[in-house]
């Protein structure tokens, strides 16, 4: 019977293409949706677990309540000792030192003056030790625009556009004014072995990368760092796990007496990203629902339209004695298969613009000017494997609802008024 | 009425009876300015983990000029800062750079004590500064005072108003209090001890607390002040600051 039903939609494109165009289009939106918002967030977590957040990290309590302003004289002692222990209990992660200052870049003329200055916001991270890879889980070596990487602790890398404005290029030294970690002002100059770009508006503004060694000793920081950030080595982001390594780290080492002692975040706790993220994936939720709900009634009024419009092939196949229930079924098969091929067309389509905007993705740089999140400049959809199914589910659904609804009509038709419609 | 008068008229007299607040000020700046003045002393800052002393030697010419070079520990020994007028410049060895300090920099901290630099910029005589008015007496350190309220006469002030407990005989200041215009505290003074150099009364232990931050202050010992001493003019010049 479906092979009936397949030919006479083949045969009557009339009541088979704007319902297949319908469903076409609205799986394409859902498939292309949920990519787009997978790869948003996917980057927005990536960016803000290698840059700042982590999947975890681990500060001091007091660090911790002050935690947007990245206090380092409220920093953890003892990193090293630290790392040591959270490397030897966790090492499903990796983890790193990082410490994250502010302050003034002064870049001098010839005569030692002030030329230029520029306010910075600055990384120090492991960029020397042949173990480390932050180099490449920051983007660095891809990132480098002129110039070469920091080969010792006194030379640093500036934000490309940072450069230009103050007119500065690798080789120039300039002093770097920040405060130490016992809030003193401390001045250090340091060697610009390259500029680089970080793809994010707010750091490419103004940021400044350095080795952990350098800034320890501009900031006074021995043995100090201002987080202990937890990457996993796969970069995903596998909330339960993280979830379970926080409280047993929390359970093991945090002494609520002490202001001091550390204690450990998972990154859906910092920077309000939790909430963030709750948030757009409810509005995802809520987006795919419109979607079926207008594609529903849409397709309901297709039916209708299309249940006048076959009023008299209806009446005769009533009249010739088929069951209503049979021909409700039959109609329903009908959209079935619509949905089917409409599914299937749609996430198609949808998956080939999804990979145009995973591998090209949508430059919203000149939008983040003013940007104090971090957040890519270019933002990328991604393809998982929920993709390639997801769009059957309002392709199918909405066909089916809508055509229910219009297919009740059926039951509303007389026998006993079927010849007189006939002769009429 | 006969009863409010009365009222009204004795709190007249008890106000008549405080002297100039005024006056007191200028006496107030005349005991602590002199034509030029060497110190050498001690910061103690109390931070929310641990105390660090700080030694420096300053050398001050009337309210304008100021050279300090502190001495110890030995990751601020040679850093040099120098106050020209409303300019305020400091030099680093392992920089080798003399930077001035202005703006928002001069909200940091000295040396992560509880003084800012906006607060050494500040004009030291405070008849320039404020209008002063007597609103009451009290008793510290053994001393009869006048508690001074003094509210800004011009606009570009760190602190909106004070208030100050002064010596009524010696004319030091043993006790104040910082406010924004809001009327927020935001720094306090104590005098702990007071010695006499020449004919003038100088502070020898003060705390000073920013009360934005948590922490026990910053506490300054004076361990020697010379008044009228000979500072050669080279000393308040930015080639100082390098040699």
């Amino acid at each position: 019977m479906i092979f009936f039903i397949i030919k006479g939609l083949i045969r009557d494109r009339h009541r088979s293409l704007f319902p297949l165009i319908t469903v076409t289009m609205g799986v394409t939106l859902t498939v292309v949706a949920h990519c787009w918002v997978n790869g948003v967030i996917g980057d927005f977590i990536d960016y803000n677990a290698r840059y700042t957040t982590g999947h975890a990290k681990v500060v001091t309590r007091a660090y911790a309540e002050n935690l947007d302003q990245s206090p380092n004289d409220l920093a953890l002692l003892e990193a090293d000792q630290w790392l040591d222990t959270l490397r030897y209990r966790y090492p499903d992660l990796d983890w790193v030192a990082r410490i994250q200052f502010g302050g003034l870049l002064d870049a001098p003329d010839s005569m030692g003056e002030t030329r230029a200055q520029g306010t910075v916001f600055g990384f120090a991270v492991d960029l020397l030790s042949t173990q480390s890879r932050e180099i490449e889980r920051m983007g660095i070596q891809d990132g480098l625009i002129r110039g070469r990487l920091p080969q010792n602790p006194n030379e640093i890398l500036i934000s490309d556009q940072f450069a230009d404005r103050l007119e500065v290029s690798p080789g120039d030294t300039v002093t770097l004014l920040s405060a130490t970690m016992y809030d003193a002002m401390t001045m250090q100059n340091f060697l610009i072995a390259g500029t680089v770009t970080f793809g994010i508006k707010l750091l490419d503004r103004g940021a400044l990368i350095a080795d952990l060694t350098g800034i320890r000793k501009a900031l006074d920081m021995k043995n100090a760092a201002g987080d202990l950030l937890g990457i996993a080595k796969d970069h995903y982001y596998q909330e339960q796990q993280i979830d379970h390594i926080r409280s047993d780290f929390n359970e093991r080492f945090t002494d609520t007496q002490d202001e001091f002692s550390p204690v450990m975040l998972t990154l859906a706790e910092q920077n309000d990203l939790a909430s963030m993220l709750e948030y757009i994936q409810s509005m995802v939720t809520i987006m795919i629902f419109v979607f079926i709900f207008a594609m529903c009634i849409v397709l309901w009024n297709a039916g209708l339209i299309g249940g006048l419009r076959r009023y008299g092939e209806i009446g005769v196949r009533l009249a010739i004695g088929e069951d209503k229930g049979h021909l409700y079924r039959a109609i329903l098969l009908e959209s079935l298969s619509i949905g089917i091929l409409g599914s299937l067309v749609g996430t198609i389509i949808g998956l080939g613009i999804a990979w145009y905007l995973q591998t090209y993705g949508i430059n919203i740089g000149d939008m983040m000017e003013n940007a104090t999140m971090m957040m890519p400049n270019v933002f990328r959809a991604s393809i998982t494997p929920p993709a390639y199914s997801i769009g059957i589910i309002p392709g199918l659904f909405a066909t089916v609802l809508g055509t229910s609804l219009s297919g009740i009509g059926i039951y509303r038709r007389q026998t006993a008024s079927l010849f007189k419609e006939l002769e009429a | 009425m006969k009863g409010i008068l009365i009222f009204f008229l004795s709190t007249m007299t008890l106000y008549t009876q405080y002297p100039d607040g005024n006056a007191l000020l200028e006496k107030i700046d005349r005991n602590m300015i002199s034509r030029n003045k060497i110190i050498k002393s001690k910061m103690i800052i109390h931070g929310r983990r641990a105390s660090r002393t700080i030694e420096s030697k300053s050398w001050i010419e009337g309210a304008e000029k100021s050279f300090t070079e502190y001495l110890s520990p030995a990751r601020e020994k040679g850093t040099k800062m120098l106050k020209l007028g409303d300019e305020l410049w400091t030099y680093t060895p392992s920089a080798d750079r003399s930077i001035r300090i202005s703006g928002h920099m001069l909200r940091q901290s000295v040396m992560g004590s509880d003084l800012s630099y906006e607060d050494m910029m500040e004009d030291p005589k405070m008849q320039n500064l404020y209008d002063a008015v007597i609103i009451d007496e009290d008793t510290l350190l053994n001393r009869t005072c006048w508690i001074l309220e003094l509210r800004a006469k011009v606009r570009d002030v760190a602190y909106h108003s004070r208030k100050v407990w002064v010596d009524k005989t010696r004319y030091t200041i043993l006790k104040e209090k910082r406010y924004a215009k809001s009327g927020k505290l935001l720094k306090t003074t104590d005098i702990l001890e007071i010695m006499q150099v020449d004919d003038r009364w100088v502070a020898k232990r003060i705390v000073f607390k920013d009360a934005l931050k948590q922490g026990k202050g910053t506490e300054f010992i004076l361990e020697s002040i010379q008044f009228d001493a000979i500072i050669p003019d080279y000393f308040f010049s930015k080639a100082a600051l390098r040699k």
